[in-house]
């Protein structure tokens, strides 16, 4: 266990540093459309031609012939390091040029092929893993507050304001969300921007999920309470702020960290889900979900396999915030012990 | 010997079953007309599987309004004059020749002779004069009603003898015996007590024993399983024969079956479950393409089809409506250099090629080049010009900031969004590559799709919206049923609605062309009156126009005569030709379990 902790902080580093340095890592803008190059399959990288192998990998320019893209052998293009190219910012505030890889006109570099309207996946993919990504995390952020506020007030005080509290919670829990979101958006205006639908979002699925946290929340405040400790400093005389801030919320961290852990995959899957039905942010801005809504054509979906990948980052995700919670879990366990 | 008289014995039930299981053509009478059509001699039996979107809501040809239910209605049904899907010129169905009175106002069809219904009733003029008696009966609300009131008046059917009746016109009518087609003759026999007791809208139903289900088309019911298929019969009395004198049908059978999407078609079809597809995507039929050298499917490009697919700006009237925020984008919109800008950084080559991979053409009118007849070639094509709508722009007040957005006269950034059909990813993939155009000129258009009853909403009542992708036409290559596009107060003149006066000079003489050649009998009269409205819409732009999709259809190998259409029903409409050329095994009536 102790020897997968490394690599596993590893992945998760590269993961959201792959998403923030998005526009360093890819070699293009992602709404840039190349309307002679649709669903053209992955740029091959070429080491060795006919006069033997380079040091520097290459690639050849795609031509299209009837239904299917050929590589133009007559040119190589070399594949260049830290080029300028579009501008983009880091996290809003670093504005650069300098991008990681790039080709010469008139090849492409598509790693992850390109979609319907020339779009290079790769660029959408890593610019679409800061929307998921940062829709998972801050919807995490947001369920579990709520969630802790509830959970704590609802276990603390009982009774009937548990009681209530609880009986809201379960309410959320039974309400068939997906089709509630459907005809709240008939609701709003037609057009909100992307920052819009984003914060909506998060909101959406972040107040949503409070329900599950603050029931454990509550069920760890309702042991906590009737600790030795609590009543003893009750006795003389502690207030409840007191109470809460230094005996009971610490109690608390533990199961909140292991359930961030398993929310944003799973919140990171619901952007997706709601993107896919087109609920989530739309066209041009990319998110794994939207990328993804491709795919209920069926044509697309059997031709076009490059097009998946967002599905496998919504695995990898998942995966390594999986083992993530898997490792929180057992790491307080033995702590606790 | 035993074994044989036995063996002899299940042959003989074996054939009676299959007598029973499906009717064998009738043998031909002398006194009937029967209609010898042109085309391969195919063989008998087999039956043929089609997928359907979804269920046929009616069987009942007068109250029929979805397509899917006319599809179905259409091989159980025959007409009086049949528009042939292939020369899109009006033939000779029911009635077997007919003359027109030098005004335009009268036509005398002559019935053909000894034709029977599919229950063996006889057919004659009394059943034209009870079918029409049916369609113009306001009670009834035929949607074919509206075709037979010309000018506000209904036209007058009598019958001269039994085989032979007489149209009266109130007023001369451009291509009338066009009208003729699409409207089924009704066995009076079967109808006309519920049509007495005031019962009509609810006879034919799906649940409607099949024996009452009567028609002259080459099919007839034989069952209906709710939620899985419909399956039709040869209906032995056909009045169709090929020109060896084999009566048609050639199919033992017909089926529908319900799958609900175009994907869903493609997959039963890929899987063999169902014979042929019809209005394939570009993307499915690049998909089947790839397949045919292993399955042998015979896969046809038709060309271009009838719709129009456009951009649509509201230029509704919105005093009464609390719609300030597209009320006050309206100044743009109306302002016709706006609208040109905008059509000339519409890369359409670009459509055609990432929305229909080159299987569509590109438009700048609402007639396009699969109209061979009415296409008005003088239609400039004028090619992208970013430059252009700068130009246009810059002339017509608007100015660009720092960051290249897009600034009108009062100096408000130009911003709208565009609806399209959430089910149609063509026109989404249109709009998002207009989208991408017009960003080119500093305006940020923002795409929102909408489930397709919430846009037609918007369209048709709300007008809460400021643009539109959308698509029309694709029925008759006509001008008459386009009509309640073009006139100003026409149900579906949809950038404007509910006009009570022309709102512009250009669209009062719209109008005017319009009922002009409604009552002009000569073509080119026609023609020229017509080629002046494409004009007029090319040049004034209430659509944009971006393009048109091929027709693209696809059937297995073995099914002969198959010769789809440009024009509704593209694959069936030659039903009673299609035959299988090998008998179908077993295991290829995998569809239906």
């Amino acid at each position: 266990m102790r020897g997968r902790t490394p690599l596993l902080v590893l992945a998760l580093a590269t993961l959201h540093l792959m998403a923030i340095f998005a526009g360093f890592i890819a070699p293009y803008n992602p709404g840039a459309q190349n309307r002679e190059l649709p669903y053209a399959p992955p740029t091959r990288v070429h080491f060795v031609d006919a006069s033997g192998f380079h040091q520097r990998p290459f690639v050849y320019a795609p031509t299209f012939s009837l239904d299917s893209y050929e590589e133009d052998r007559t040119r190589e293009l070399p594949i260049h390091l830290f080029v300028r190219g579009d501008t983009y910012t880091v996290l809003g505030i670093l504005r650069s040029n300098l991008h990681l890889f790039r080709v010469d006109e008139p090849a492409h570099i598509f790693l992850l092929g390109s979609d319907g309207y020339g779009r290079d996946e790769f660029s959408r993919l890593l610019y679409g893993g800061q929307i998921s990504l940062a829709a998972g995390l801050l919807a995490t952020l947001l369920s579990l507050a709520v969630g802790t506020i509830v959970g704590t007030v609802s276990g603390y005080y009982g009774k009937w304001v548990d009681e209530s509290l609880m009986g809201t919670a379960e309410l959320f829990l039974s309400l068939p969300w997906f089709y509630f979101l459907i005809a709240v958006r008939a609701f709003l205006p037609l057009h909100l921007s992307p920052a819009e639908t984003f914060l909506l979002l998060i909101g959406v699925i972040g107040l949503i999920g409070w329900a599950r946290p603050a029931r454990l929340v509550r069920g760890v405040v309702l042991s906590a309470r009737s600790r030795n400790c609590v009543s003893a400093a009750r006795g003389f005389g502690a207030s409840d702020l007191y109470l809460l801030r230094r005996h009971i919320l610490p109690e608390t961290f533990g199961v909140l960290l292991t359930q961030a852990a398993l929310l944003v995959p799973q919140y990171v899957a619901a952007e997706a889900t709601l993107s896919f039905f087109g609920l989530g942010v739309s066209e041009p801005v990319p998110s794994w979900g939207n990328m993804l809504s491709t795919l209920q054509q069926y044509n697309v979906l059997v031709s076009y396999g490059w097009l998946l990948a967002p599905a496998g980052a919504l695995v990898v995700t998942s995966v390594i915030y999986w083992l993530l919670a898997d490792l929180l879990h057992s790491r307080l366990k033995s702590h606790s012990i | 010997m035993k074994l044989i008289a036995r063996l002899a014995l299940f042959v003989c039930l074996l054939l009676a079953t299959l007598a029973v299981a499906t009717p064998a053509p009738a043998p031909m009478n002398a006194g009937e007309e029967l209609q010898h059509v042109d085309g391969e001699v195919g063989r008998y039996g087999g039956h043929l599987v089609i997928g359907q979107r979804s269920e046929p809501k009616t069987l009942n040809p007068v109250t029929a309004s979805d397509a899917v239910s006319r599809e179905v209605i259409g091989r159980l049904t025959a007409d009086l004059i049949t528009i042939n899907r292939e020369s899109q010129r009006t033939e000779p169905g029911l009635a077997k020749s007919w003359t027109t009175s030098a005004d335009g106002r009268t036509f005398t069809l002559k019935l053909r002779k000894g034709i029977r219904f599919s229950d063996g009733h006889p057919f004659d003029a009394d059943d034209v004069i009870f079918s029409f008696t049916v369609y113009l009966d306001e009670k009834v609300n035929s949607p074919q009603r509206d075709l037979l009131i010309i000018d506000d008046k209904p036209l007058s059917v009598t019958k001269l003898d039994q085989y032979t009746v007489r149209f009266t016109l109130p007023q001369p009518y451009a291509a009338a015996e066009r009208i003729f087609d699409g409207l089924p003759m009704l066995p009076k026999h079967i109808l006309e007590k519920s049509y007495r007791e005031g019962r009509f809208a609810q006879s034919w139903t799906l649940n409607t024993s099949s024996v009452e289900v009567v028609g002259l088309g080459p099919f007839r019911v034989k069952e209906y399983l709710a939620g899985q298929r419909i399956v039709l019969e040869r209906n032995p009395y056909y009045w169709k024969a090929d020109h060896e004198n084999h009566r048609l049908p050639y199919l033992d059978e017909l089926v529908f079956i319900f799958a609900a999407s175009e994907d869903a078609q493609v997959m039963r079809f890929e899987a063999g479950e169902t014979d042929m597809v019809s209005r394939l995507s570009a993307e499915n039929f690049a998909l089947l393409n790839r397949e045919r050298a292993r399955t042998g499917t015979q896969l046809v490009d038709l060309g271009p089809s009838l719709e129009y697919n456009f951009l649509v700006f509201n230029l509704n009237d919105l005093t009464t409506k609390k719609l300030d925020a597209v009320a006050s984008k309206q100044a743009w919109f109306r302002d016709l250099k706006f609208r040109q800008a905008v059509s000339a950084a519409i890369d359409r080559d670009s459509i055609v090629r990432l929305v229909y991979g080159t299987r569509g053409t590109a438009l700048w009118g609402n007639v396009g080049p699969g109209n061979k007849l009415w296409v008005n070639q003088t239609i400039p094509h004028p090619q992208r010009s970013l430059e252009t709508s700068r130009q246009l722009l810059k002339s017509a007040g608007f100015s660009w900031n720092d960051a290249g957005q897009l600034l009108d006269s009062n100096g408000k950034a130009v911003e709208f969004s565009i609806v399209t059909s959430s089910s149609n990813t063509q026109r989404m993939k249109m709009a998002t590559l207009v989208q991408d155009d017009l960003a080119h000129l500093g305006m940020q258009v923002h795409v929102v799709s909408l489930d397709f009853r919430a846009m037609l909403d918007r369209v048709f009542q709300s007008f809460d919206y400021e643009a539109a992708v959308m698509g029309l036409g694709g029925g008759d290559p006509d001008p008459n049923p386009e009509m309640n596009v073009w006139l100003s107060n026409g149900a579906t003149h949809l950038w404007h609605l509910g006009e009570a006066q022309p709102a512009s000079d250009w669209e009062r003489e719209i109008d005017q062309l319009m009922q002009k050649q409604m009552i002009t009998l000569n073509f080119q009269k026609r023609k020229q009156l017509y080629d002046r409205v494409q004009q007029l819409i090319s040049e004034n732009l209430p659509f944009i126009f971006l393009a048109t999709p091929n027709v693209l259809a696809g059937a297995k190998a073995q099914v002969g005569n198959f010769h789809p259409a440009v024009l509704d029903h593209y694959t069936l409409w030659n039903a009673d030709q299609l035959y299988l050329r090998t008998e179908s095994r077993g295991g290829e009536r995998a569809g239906i379990r």
